[in-house]
């Protein structure tokens, strides 16, 4: 299984790289996965999706698809586009430490 | 603090063997919309969609029947087949009595609903938000006596065939 070291904990990801264990995320674990995929710098903005979607996660059981992200984080669809260009629909659950989301919208 | 590229498949996994090259990710796709019935209204919608939410660029070209789906005084109405249609569970001499398809469209509209799939002028929406490019195209524009103000605001453009091509260079094409 691959592996992301970062500081002196080692992080388990699937060949996708998602967290496998979404108890190892931290901020600073964001950070690091949000550099992987090309974002140099989490915003306020970002951490509004974030925080969003762990929490989301969190009652729901599941991570949230794009669709319900931008009708419920505050963020709307154009911007999380703007935030995550490589696409949001798999980056925000990616950077929140989640599983790469079940829905197709 | 050191990192591996977590982008790239295992190494060390039994599965992925050495010089096995990847195939190349999908950059952009174009999807050609020719049919106005809802449930081929939605799956060209919803692969754009798709591709847009994984970061692959996506352009939407409508074309022939598949023109309502964004032509403003039908996409909101748009029909379920219940003739012509063997998937439907019910013979098709039934399908074509009088208020038959209505019926059947607002089941299906019903149940989208419920499993939360947006109607299509959300689709169309949330694919112009997403950045997807949406086209209509020049000739069947001109057989239906359409004109650009008759379509959804979220069109970008007319096109010919020779633009769609031109504006498809490296674009993997779907037709529906």
């Amino acid at each position: 299984m691959p592996a992301v070291e970062f500081n002196s904990l080692t992080l388990e990801v699937n060949e996708e790289g998602f967290l496998t264990d979404s108890s190892q995320w931290t901020p600073e674990v964001a950070e690091t996965l949000a550099k992987e995929v090309g974002i140099d710098e989490l915003t306020e903005q970002h951490w509004k999706v974030i925080t969003f979607c762990r929490e989301d996660a969190a009652k729901q059981g599941a991570p949230p698809g794009l669709r319900r992200i931008s009708k419920l984080s505050g963020v709307n669809m154009k911007e999380l586009y703007q935030l995550f260009p490589k696409g949001p629909g798999k980056l925000a659950a990616k950077v929140s430490g989640l599983p790469k989301p079940q829905g197709c919208i | 603090m050191t990192t591996t590229t977590l982008n790239e498949p295992a190494t060390t996994g039994a599965a992925v063997t050495e010089n096995k090259e990847q195939p190349e990710p999908i950059q952009r796709v174009s999807i050609i919309c020719s049919k106005g019935t809802l449930d081929m209204a939605y799956p060209g919608l919803i692969m754009a969609n798709g591709a847009r939410m994984n970061g692959i660029d996506a352009m939407v070209f409508f074309t022939f029947w598949g023109l309502d789906i964004v032509t403003e005084k039908k996409m909101d109405h748009l029909h379920v087949a219940t003739v012509g249609n063997p998937s439907m569970p019910i013979p098709t001499m039934v399908g074509g009595l009088p208020g038959m398809e209505a019926m059947a469209s607002t089941m299906m509209k019903k149940q989208m609903d419920d499993l939360e799939i947006p109607s299509v002028r959300e689709m169309i929406e949330i694919l112009h938000d997403s950045g997807a490019e949406l086209y209509a195209c020049r000739m069947a524009m001109d057989m239906f006596k359409l004109e650009k103000e008759d379509l959804a605001p979220q069109i970008d453009d007319v096109l010919t065939v020779m633009d769609f091509y031109d504006k498809s260079a490296g674009s993997q094409i779907i037709f529906i």
